[in-house]
């Protein structure tokens, strides 16, 4: 994930400072000029980056740092502040025209940025909010990628439009734009060709489309690895064909995340989401204030909030908190209780926007976690439905065959239904006072947190 | 490509300027907008004081000198790393996705073919929507055959066909698509180690090359790509494409200096024939261009 190292970065140097009770100049210096070399190791923009170390300094200079009770905890603070002021504070929806009239959103980039995929990802995001989305392919020029959307689309069940690539990519944008029309779809995504902000001729294609069709939004992805040409492209873009709004895509990756810091920083643009994965259903809203919390290693618990509030099915949770007072959790609560948790990214995914989990985790193998946890989905797919539903019918004939099914060895069978007791008598106990917490998405997706195993080592379950 | 460093560069060494502390904080500046590392920049500048001052020169035309054979001197390339040209080789492409490694293939196979070799391609990114009809695009294209299956299919299959084909066409050098996998996830990765045991099994005596695609537009991110794949894999050396984007692809110095990664192919452009060897000397003086 984006920004965890620069977070690891920051937050060791905060340390170092936190240790001293009385701060020298010197060492006010010092801590700069590591947070300097974290912020451009993070690809932040050089410009930026000089700018934002020269006002902490000042700031720092000008508050009398020296002279405060808890030096340290003011110069962290100057930081955060300076940190916020750079990435904004406010989120920019992408604000679509009502229903009745047909949005046109056009993905511009560099090659490679990322803007098919995006393409679909934003379809399929607003078909959920009952948008009708067609998307359109418009690059004509590599191999492919016609077939790349077309294969996208159909995952998403998103209707699909081209004319081949024999076509100009303008026309193909306004026959698709007349067949909105008369089909009634209201979302037109228009997918174009990588190209460089140098390419003229193609600069002027782009130039085109947006005169032969209204686009409302033109959207430029950019990759989150981007080095210091990030504000340079996002310049040159913006300048040349306008730029409504950024979306920063393989932020799922290991990258530090500076791009995203310097294009809002330095062009204003604002950045809309970010893509995480390579799942198409992964597109995180951009919350500059929140992000700015994830890199101070603040963690990002509304964010998370969020996305359980729209993963999680209520009724269901409402339904497992219900048999769980009673004691009657069964194998297919279980099982659907890990779905939910990986509809919210994982357990990787939860506790990485968890306020100091950052560092906590680090020296962890989530990866074994998810492995394990699967290899826990498939053990309980592996039962009967009579089995799931009543799990007081486990015998060895059973687990035997369960354990030929899911093709693990007969213990780990053995273990699952062992924890799974041990589970179903912990919630009998602490079951009863669940109710209460029905409507929040916490209490009700993971009652007592579901997962007893998830901290302590060697007793519940193996994740 | 090294534009825009050069010009600072060119501001830098004007004059008659002595070599002080501002000048070397340009010249680090200049680096670092380059997308050269933080460390590699201050060991190369710390490198260049160290020389400068055992030469006793302290004019910043000197200093460029020493600095202009420092990273010749660091990114030169043996002939000898291209010998996977001449042998019966089996190239695997890695890389992130989006870098480019589908376009670099088409272009490495025209690169090879025009030498006179035979080449087959192995479609084993069976995981992105489209990688499949790209690459086979790229084989009608340079008129090679493109070994594939249906999308989703076990990659591994892919190249153990491939590997067949190979053998049974006597073709000269197979390369190898890959899914772009973002490095971190350690599931994707051992997809290749796969690969790896299956050209192990069936063609240990091929010669291996395992190219690390690297984006120029890619800042500091580059470096962990490449350390990640050098840790799963034997990487032999990088194909740096975009070149022809205004990034100035400063990390191939960092990541040769840091890793000893070897920078072998550089794509600049779309063109079938837009894949050149790496020319270290010409890199070099591209930056010093005056």
């Amino acid at each position: 994930m984006a920004f965890e190292s620069l977070s690891e970065r920051l937050s060791t140097i905060f340390q170092g400072l936190s240790g001293k009770g009385k701060l020298s100049e010197d060492d006010v210096n010092l801590a700069l000029k590591e947070v300097r070399m974290a912020l451009l190791e993070a690809d932040v923009n050089f410009k930026l980056v000089k700018d934002f170390v020269a006002k902490v300094k000042e700031k720092a200079i000008g508050e009398e740092v020296f002279s405060s009770l808890s030096p340290a905890q003011t110069v962290i603070k100057i930081v955060k502040d300076e940190l916020t002021a750079m990435m904004g504070e406010e989120n920019t929806e992408l604000k679509l025209r009502p229903q009745s009239e047909i949005t046109v959103l056009m993905m511009v980039g560099l090659q490679g940025a990322g803007k098919t995929t995006t393409a679909a990802k934003l379809a399929g995001k607003f078909q959920k909010m009952h948008r009708k989305p067609l998307l359109v392919a418009c690059d004509i020029y590599r191999p492919a990628a016609i077939e790349q959307l077309r294969v996208n689309a159909e995952k998403l069940s998103i209707p699909f439009f081209s004319l081949g690539n024999q076509v100009k990519p303008e026309e193909i944008a306004k026959r698709a734009y007349e067949e909105a029309k008369e089909k009634g779809y209201n979302l037109l995504i228009l997918d174009t060709a990588g190209r460089l902000q140098i390419d003229d001729a193609l600069m002027q294609e782009l130039k085109r489309m947006k005169a032969a069709v209204p686009v409302d939004w033109t959207i430029l992805t950019v990759d989150a690895m981007t080095g210091q040409e990030a504000v340079n492209v996002s310049q040159s873009f913006s300048e040349d064909i306008g730029v409504d709004g950024v979306i920063l895509t393989k932020c799922d990756g290991d990258t530090r995340g500076g791009a995203a810091l310097s294009i809002k920083a330095m062009t204003g643009q604002p950045i809309l989401f970010l893509g995480m994965g390579e799942k198409l259903a992964d597109l995180e809203p951009f919350y500059p204030d929140r992000m700015a919390g994830r890199i101070l290693g603040m963690g990002d618990v509304l964010s998370l909030i969020e996305k359980a509030q729209s993963e999680i099915d209520e009724e269901k949770a409402k339904e497992s908190v219900r048999k769980l007072s009673k004691g009657q959790f069964n194998y297919d609560d279980f099982l659907e209780q890990m779905n939910q948790l990986q509809k919210l990214g994982g357990i990787a995914g939860i506790l990485k926007m968890l306020p100091g989990m950052n560092k906590a985790m680090q020296g962890i193998d989530l990866e074994d976690s998810e492995k394990k946890m699967k290899q826990v989905k498939c053990i309980i797919q592996s039962m009967t439905f009579k089995e799931r539903a009543n799990p007081k019918l486990m015998n060895p004939s059973r687990k035997k065959r369960i354990a030929s099914g899911a093709g693990v060895d007969i213990s780990e069978v053995n273990r699952l239904v062992k924890q799974f007791e041990e589970m179903q008598k912990m919630m009998k106990q602490f079951g009863g006072g669940r109710g209460k917490h029905g409507g929040n998405p916490f209490g009700g997706g993971f009652p007592g947190m579901g997962f007893p195993g998830m901290g302590g080592k060697g007793k519940g379950f193996p994740f | 490509m090294a534009n825009f460093f050069s010009k600072i560069l060119n501001n830098l060494f004007q004059s008659d300027r002595v070599a002080d502390e501002e000048f070397y904080e340009e010249l680090e500046e200049a680096m670092i907008q380059s997308d050269v590392s933080y460390p590699s920049c201050m060991r190369i500048i710390d490198a260049v004081k160290r020389e400068a001052d055992r030469k006793g020169v302290n004019l910043t035309k000197d200093v460029q000198k020493i600095l202009k054979d420092y990273l010749l001197d660091t990114m030169s390339v043996d002939e000898d790393y291209y010998n996977f040209e001449k042998e019966k080789s089996i190239i695997s492409v890695i890389g992130v996705n989006g870098v480019g490694k589908t376009t670099s293939i088409g272009k490495l196979a025209y690169h090879l073919k025009k030498k006179g070799k035979k080449v087959i391609l192995a479609a084993a990114d069976t995981f992105r929507a489209g990688a499949i009809e790209q690459l086979v695009e790229w084989g009608n294209r340079v008129g090679v055959d493109c070994i594939h299956q249906k999308e989703g299919s076990d990659p591994a299959a892919v190249v153990f066909d491939a590997l067949q084909s190979f053998k049974a066409k006597n073709a000269d050098v197979l390369i190898i698509d890959t899914a772009g996998r973002l490095h971190n996830k350690k599931n994707l990765m051992e997809e290749l180690g796969k690969i790896n045991r299956i050209i192990d099994r069936e063609f240990a005596e091929g010669y291996r090359e395992t190219l690390v695609v690297l984006d120029a537009t890619t800042g500091q991110n580059a470096m962990s790509q490449a350390k990640m794949f050098k840790d799963c894999s034997q990487v032999t050396g990088v194909v740096l494409s975009k070149m022809d984007s205004t990034a100035k692809g400063g990390m191939a110095i960092s990541i040769q200096a840091e890793l000893g990664l070897p920078v072998k192919y550089v794509g600049e452009g779309e063109k079938i024939e837009d894949l050149k060897r790496f020319d270290a000397k010409k890199y070099v003086e591209d930056i010093f261009a005056f």
